[in-house]
């Protein structure tokens, strides 16, 4: 088989332009179908017999806390493989990962903690799930910190993914302690998010916003990647073949 | 071959019969060595004792002094003022010798950085997890807890304690050369650090309500292990990052 696509993945050129021409394709693509899950959830989808209309916050809030997760694994497979191939674009796609990340984490904490006002009567509740969402924030800053501390850029590169590949050994038993700290604590609260399937209304859209904020991601991820390789390789002479014609 | 390996009194591997025997000669010099090293300055041994003391005491005093209602409150203000106390004791792991360059000796030295660094994080625990597990009774005993809770407690710092000088010395790794990093490295270390203080307040209040410990504490064992096996060889490969 030919892998020489696969080895041209390591050349900032070669990923530079296939960002630029990729961008607009995933863009699109994510800005139709959350317009569309956003008009299916919130127009189309019938409220909730009881929730009423308060549910409808779940085409943003669970989209953002499933990307939070993604995006740490995402980051922590690019850190990983930069440090194990010393691939420089590698570093590069994992250090764009993390503000994307800490966003997506930020906007599901936001979004919890509006929906849990009408809901549980109280903004914050210390649920496993909320919980492990604030930790993994902390990770988020931890690691954006860590990047900012170190002056030279390639200890930085290599430091940071260290810390990302450790805190993904770390999250799944981050998460399960948090869930069995608070099961021994305090019974479920008023309500719980397992029902019964979901009817197709509302969870069709709920899919296309998944599918959407996935696609965004990518995006923004290329829109960053662009922009970490241009100050990576400034100076390169291949750059001003590209920037000017 | 020599100059390095004598000034920091490693045997290098073809001086002594070679592999495991040389290897394991390495890291109980290297134990030794960080323990003479720090019995001569008694006094920075003593600070983060001091700080786990005074940060107990500030919960009687801004709670309340009655001791039913401290007893509620006990197992979060031990580990709180474990965690803190051993994040504290991280600052002294590997600064002095990054700074006078023994680390770079370490690395340079032929012997596993692993194994090395390993015996430091286990000199830094007898050093300060061990004697913070020792003082805990005192604590514990001012805060409430009924005398019967207190062997529970000791095994529940001690298995914790390791636990967190072996996360805590990957942070240290990757903050090695940063100039003022303690708020960062409490950044990076301690939301690591908090499935030790669920299980380790958790067996604490197990002990204290007189209710059954084992499972917390194997939990906390079952950390100990990990960090045992995993930690080493991240530690290392943070300071080879650190320093190369």
């Amino acid at each position: 088989m030919d892998f020489t696509w696969f080895h041209r993945l390591g050349s900032p050129p070669h990923v530079y332009g296939l960002a630029q021409r990729l961008t607009p394709w995933l863009g699109w693509s994510a800005a139709l179908l959350i317009a569309a899950g956003l008009y299916g959830g919130l127009w189309l989808a019938p409220p909730d017999y009881q929730q009423g209309d308060g549910f409808r916050i779940i085409y943003v809030h669970a989209p953002s806390a499933w990307m939070s997760l993604m995006v740490y694994v995402t980051m922590a497979l690019a850190a990983a493989v930069g440090l194990v191939w010393r691939i420089k674009v590698a570093h590069a796609a994992a250090a764009a990962c993390a503000p994307i990340g800490a966003s997506f984490t930020l906007a599901a904490l936001a979004t919890g903690a509006l929906w849990g006002e009408p809901m549980w009567g109280t903004y914050w509740q210390w649920d496993p799930r909320l919980t492990s969402e604030l930790v993994l924030f902390f990770l988020y800053l931890g690691y954006m910190g860590l990047r900012a501390a170190i002056e030279d850029p390639q200890r930085a590169d290599r430091a940071s993914a260290l810390l990302a590949v450790v805190g993904s050994i770390n999250v799944p038993i981050i998460h399960y302690s948090v869930t069995w700290w608070n099961s021994l604590h305090q019974a479920p609260s008023v309500m719980r998010l397992a029902r019964p399937a979901m009817p197709a209304a509302m969870l069709v859209p709920l899919l296309l916003m998944l599918l959407g904020f996935t696609l965004l991601f990518g995006a923004l991820l290329l829109v960053r990647l662009r922009a970490e390789i241009l100050t990576r390789e400034r100076g390169g002479a291949w750059l001003r073949e590209v920037l000017v014609p | 071959m020599s100059s390095s390996s004598i000034r920091v009194g490693l045997p290098v591997n073809e001086e002594l019969d070679g592999g495991q025997a040389g290897a394991l000669a390495a890291v109980a010099l290297a134990l030794r060595r960080d323990l003479t090293l720090a019995f001569r300055r008694p006094a920075q041994l003593l600070q983060p004792l001091a700080f786990f003391a005074l940060v107990t005491m500030l919960f009687p005093l801004a709670i309340s002094p009655q001791l039913a209602q401290l007893r509620l409150v006990a197992p979060g203000a031990l580990w709180a003022g474990a965690l803190l106390a051993s994040l504290l004791a991280l600052d002294f792991l590997f600064r002095d010798d990054a700074q006078d360059g023994t680390l770079e000796q370490y690395l340079l030295s032929g012997q596993s950085l692993t194994a090395l660094l390993f015996a430091k994080t286990a000199a830094h625990w007898l050093l300060t997890g061990l004697p913070l597990a020792l003082m805990t009774p005192l604590a514990a005993v001012s805060l409430g807890a009924p005398a019967s809770a207190l062997a529970a407690i000791v095994a529940a710092v001690l298995l914790g304690t390791l636990t967190l000088s072996l996360l805590g010395s990957i942070g240290a790794g990757l903050t090695l050369n940063i100039r003022r990093s303690s708020a960062l490295l409490s950044l990076l270390t301690l939301p690591l650090s908090l499935p030790v203080l669920i299980f380790g307040a958790r067996a604490t209040q197990q002990a204290i309500a007189g209710a059954a410990v084992l499972a917390p504490l194997e939990l906390l064992a079952a950390l100990a292990v990990l960090g045992v096996t995993l930690a080493p060889l991240a530690a290392a490969a943070a300071v080879r990052i650190s320093l190369e």
